[in-house]
């Protein structure tokens, strides 16, 4: 794997900062887009970066987005500084949240984030220690056929 | 069934993206809530919504959705319209409520998204 080329981009999130909300996706985004990832495959890693960077806006202080793109696949990096997650089994659980009201008014906060990452991605793997931060991974594979289930 | 026949089924104003409306809609979600939009639909959705702010633009962008109607004659600000424009998102605004505008593009052969989609990873 150290041998093969990859696209790197990183950014940094701000807790609370909702203005630029998305702002990090899109880019990953325009980026697939350029290369010529297809169009179902580049809409799974577009809706898994933005429900874990939703995620840090959400609930974190701060935190790192890093999207490593090869040729066959995109790895997608998202680690925070903030709460972590007491107890993951439940907050994979559909319906399961623990965003404030005001989140809950703009759209979020569902407790859809966590499934729907690991729903559209081939692999899912998150870390937490409460009150340090949490560390997701992601891989999507570019010829996957997730994708055109997901899609239709 | 193409955006501008959704536009005059719901009698609706085009807010913004006058040259993609003749673009066709493969299905439609109403939902205010986003998260549900992320996980529920398909590329070229059509979003019904009640909510108004810059998120509902990232999302139907993150998610391919082909056009938004807000309902109950809700307005977004120019900050949204402006987003929805860089992102080739059309715009519409209807007076119809959520039930009521959904109900009409039901009845006139428009599908909603759940056939296609599989909830459990697969």
């Amino acid at each position: 794997m150290e041998d093969e080329q990859a696209v790197v981009l990183e950014f940094e999130l701000k807790g609370s900062d909702f203005n630029v909300a998305g702002e990090t996706s899109s880019k990953i985004k325009r980026i697939l887009q350029q290369i010529g990832v297809r169009s179902d495959v580049i809409r799974r890693i577009a809706i898994s970066s933005y429900e874990a960077e939703m995620n840090v806006i959400i609930h974190a202080h701060r935190g790192k987005v890093k999207a490593m793109i090869y040729p066959d696949r995109t790895e997608l990096l998202v680690e925070d500084e903030g709460p972590g997650i007491a107890n993951i089994d439940l907050a994979m659980k559909e319906g399961y949240s623990t965003a404030p009201d005001y989140v809950r008014e703009m759209g979020f906060g569902a407790g859809m984030g966590l499934p729907n990452m690991a729903r559209c991605s081939d692999q899912f793997d998150i870390q937490s220690t409460v009150e340090k931060g949490t560390t997701i991974k992601m891989v999507i594979f570019h010829d996957g056929e997730k994708g055109e289930k997901l899609s239709g | 069934m193409n955006l501008k026949e959704i536009q005059e089924m719901l009698d609706a104003e085009l807010v913004c993206g006058a040259e993609w409306i003749g673009r066709d809609v493969a299905c439609a979600c109403g939902a205010d809530l986003m998260s549900d939009v992320l996980a529920f639909t398909k590329e070229r959705t059509l979003l019904l919504t009640g909510m108004t702010n810059i998120q509902v633009i990232r999302t139907a962008e993150m998610s391919d959705c082909i056009g938004i109607v807000f309902v109950r004659g809700k307005r977004p600000g120019q900050e949204v319209v402006d987003l929805a424009i860089e992102n080739e998102l059309p715009l519409f605004v209807t007076d119809f409520p959520m039930y009521e505008a959904c109900g009409l593009l039901y009845k006139s052969g428009l599908s909603g998204c759940s056939k296609a989609v599989c909830r459990h990873g697969g």
